[in-house]
């Protein structure tokens, strides 16, 4: 990790004694891929980088730097529930064609801070702006309620993070930021997006990969119950059986 | 210590797992029940997707009944004509379940009906059992002195036709009735992740009229074979057995089981039926609260 800050600031030196026509990103992630093996309780990514200035000097007036992490996105189907007969239970229920299965943004300031909502609705800025592309059929107020129990929802599973205080920037150039993952993220590929902000514009962007994948014993059994399924499930009941006789016979014999 | 679940997708804490598998083992060793009813909901309060708790607790079930059975069979307690047509029954009842658990999922109503289907006959069973341990136990005296002596023939299941013996049930009945309870039997398996045995050993005793010897062994058997044949079904439909999490929780369970059974020696089986009355009841109760007041949770998400 020192290896590759200390990378970023010779780049960022080098940077000086070039000097471009436009702000430049040189954004860096610790962790390119993340493997999912059997003590696997989640990861806490760093998110790095380097803000390149044309001339190498950083401005006086600073600017701000926004970074998202977005997880592969999915159909799903948001279910609300109400009292029926004295009954909790599903009543309404909404569609989204394309729901992050992770999204979490961190900013060096709050984000209502830095950018407008045009802005933020184009670069998916924050919990309110995600694209989930509802489904067909319903009024807005209700997909915007649906929209906001899908959020909160996530949210509470740690699956959709805000943090608006989650960036530091070092002397105007080297930034870095904490994104949490937590266990229960699907696999796949994911984006790290880097923005950097003034005055309520997006001077510079840049995407870096991230992929998360089970390895292992984990990823064999999830191949397995996928491609196999019917010889996974003989295998499942062989082990029950295995287990329970193994057991009865072992404390026969005592 | 944490472990990653495969299938479930997350990590859990694997002494919680191992251990809610041992006091469900106890309880099979000291009762004679699958404890499926245990395992779901309490693995679904845990925080593992529904479908995965359902499947996986019915792997488990299949690993604790094979211990039990052996030992029945030891004691010729198993009426295996019996048991071959209750199966039959089962595992066409496992197949309609396996549909019907399909279309509740897609019309997102499969949660309100578990927790409902468990609140009904986990009241009801726990509200006969308590009774008639707290009468044995002389709690409560019986009602009306001396209670009418139950029919060994239910007459509607005497008028049915095609009457076939079972020697080792001594019974001379048709086999609709058992091929019906079996039925029943193994679609609560698929949609409840529970063996049955709660139901089908008072089934077999007051409604079928078996003798008391082998029922505790045939509904093993029948246990056996429906939660086997569940966990492939739900292997190759809902693909959400995960194994791991039904090892974690066999561990506890097998070794559980044995030392339930030896308990269940130096207790008094009316006492622990009445505990066990109180736990089914707790468990009602619980989920007749879930089902009432206003959940924590209004919006639920699933995937397509």
């Amino acid at each position: 990790m020192r290896g590759a800050a200390r990378a970023l600031l010779l780049l960022a030196v080098a940077a000086l004694t070039l000097g471009a026509a436009k702000p430049r990103l040189v954004p860096d992630v610790s962790q390119s891929r993340i493997e999912i093996r059997y003590q696997f309780t989640g990861v806490e990514l760093l998110l790095f980088g380097a803000i390149l200035y044309p001339g190498g000097r950083a401005p006086a007036e600073q600017a701000d730097i926004v970074v998202v992490v977005k997880g592969p996105v999915q159909p799903l189907v948001v279910r609300e529930k109400q009292k029926v007969a004295g009954i909790w239970m599903n009543v309404e229920s909404a569609r989204f064609r394309s729901a992050p299965s992770f999204y979490a943004v961190a900013s060096s300031r709050p984000l209502p801070k830095l950018v407008d909502d045009r802005a933020a609705a184009i670069y998916e800025l924050g919990l309110r702006n995600l694209q989930l592309s509802p489904g067909p059929g319903s009024s807005p107020e209700v997909q915007r309620r649906f929209e906001s129990g899908l959020v909160e929802l996530m949210a509470r599973r740690g699956l959709y993070v805000e943090d608006p205080k989650g960036v530091q920037i070092t002397e105007g150039v080297l930034y870095r930021a904490h994104i949490a993952i937590p266990a229960r993220v699907p696999v796949g590929n994911y984006t790290a997006e880097t923005f950097l902000i003034k005055d309520g514009r997006v001077l510079a962007g840049a995407t870096r990969d991230i992929r998360i994948e089970k390895l292992g014993f984990e990823r064999w059994v999830a191949q397995a119950a996928n491609r196999w399924a019917l010889a996974y499930g003989i295998v499942a009941v062989g082990l029950s059986l295995l287990l329970g006789w193994g057991a009865a016979a072992l404390f026969r014999r005592r | 210590m944490d472990i990653y679940l495969p299938i479930a997708g997350l990590s859990v804490n694997a002494l919680v797992i191992v251990l809610l598998g041992g006091v469900v083992g106890l309880l099979t060793g000291m009762i004679g029940v699958g404890g499926g009813f245990l395992t779901t909901p309490i693995l679904i309060f845990y925080g593992i997707p529904p479908a995965v708790a359902v499947a996986s607790a019915t792997t488990q079930i299949t690993g604790t009944s094979v211990s039990g059975v052996l030992a029945h069979r030891r004691r010729r307690g198993v009426d295996y004509r019996m048991g071959a047509v209750i199966i039959a029954g089962g595992l066409a009842g496992a197949g309609l379940g396996g549909i019907i658990f399909r279309l509740l999922q897609k019309t997102g109503q499969i949660d309100t009906v578990i927790n409902m289907l468990y609140v009904l006959l986990l009241g009801s069973i726990g509200v006969l059992m308590a009774k008639e341990s707290a009468t044995a136990l002389e709690i409560i005296g019986p009602r009306g002195g001396q209670p009418p002596k139950p029919k060994r023939h239910n007459p509607l299941i005497a008028s049915l036709p095609m009457r076939w013996r079972f020697y080792a049930s001594g019974l001379y009945i048709s086999p609709l009735a058992p091929l019906l309870l079996g039925f029943v039997g193994g679609m609560l398996t698929v949609l409840l992740g529970v063996g049955g045995g709660f139901i089908m050993v008072p089934a077999m005793i007051y409604v079928l009229g078996m003798s008391a010897q082998v029922v505790v062994g045939t509904s093993l058997l029948q246990i056996l074979f429906v939660t086997a044949a569940t966990t492939l079904i739900h292997a190759t439909t809902t693909k959400s057995v995960d194994v791991v999490l039904a090892g974690l929780l066999l561990l506890g369970s097998v070794i559980g089981a044995q030392f339930g059974a030896r308990f269940a020696q130096k207790a008094k089986p009316e006492l622990l039926r009445m505990f066990l009355a109180i736990v089914i009841l707790g468990v009602a109760l619980r989920m007749a609260i879930g089902l009432g007041w206003r959940p924590e949770e209004i919006y639920t998400v699933q995937l397509l």
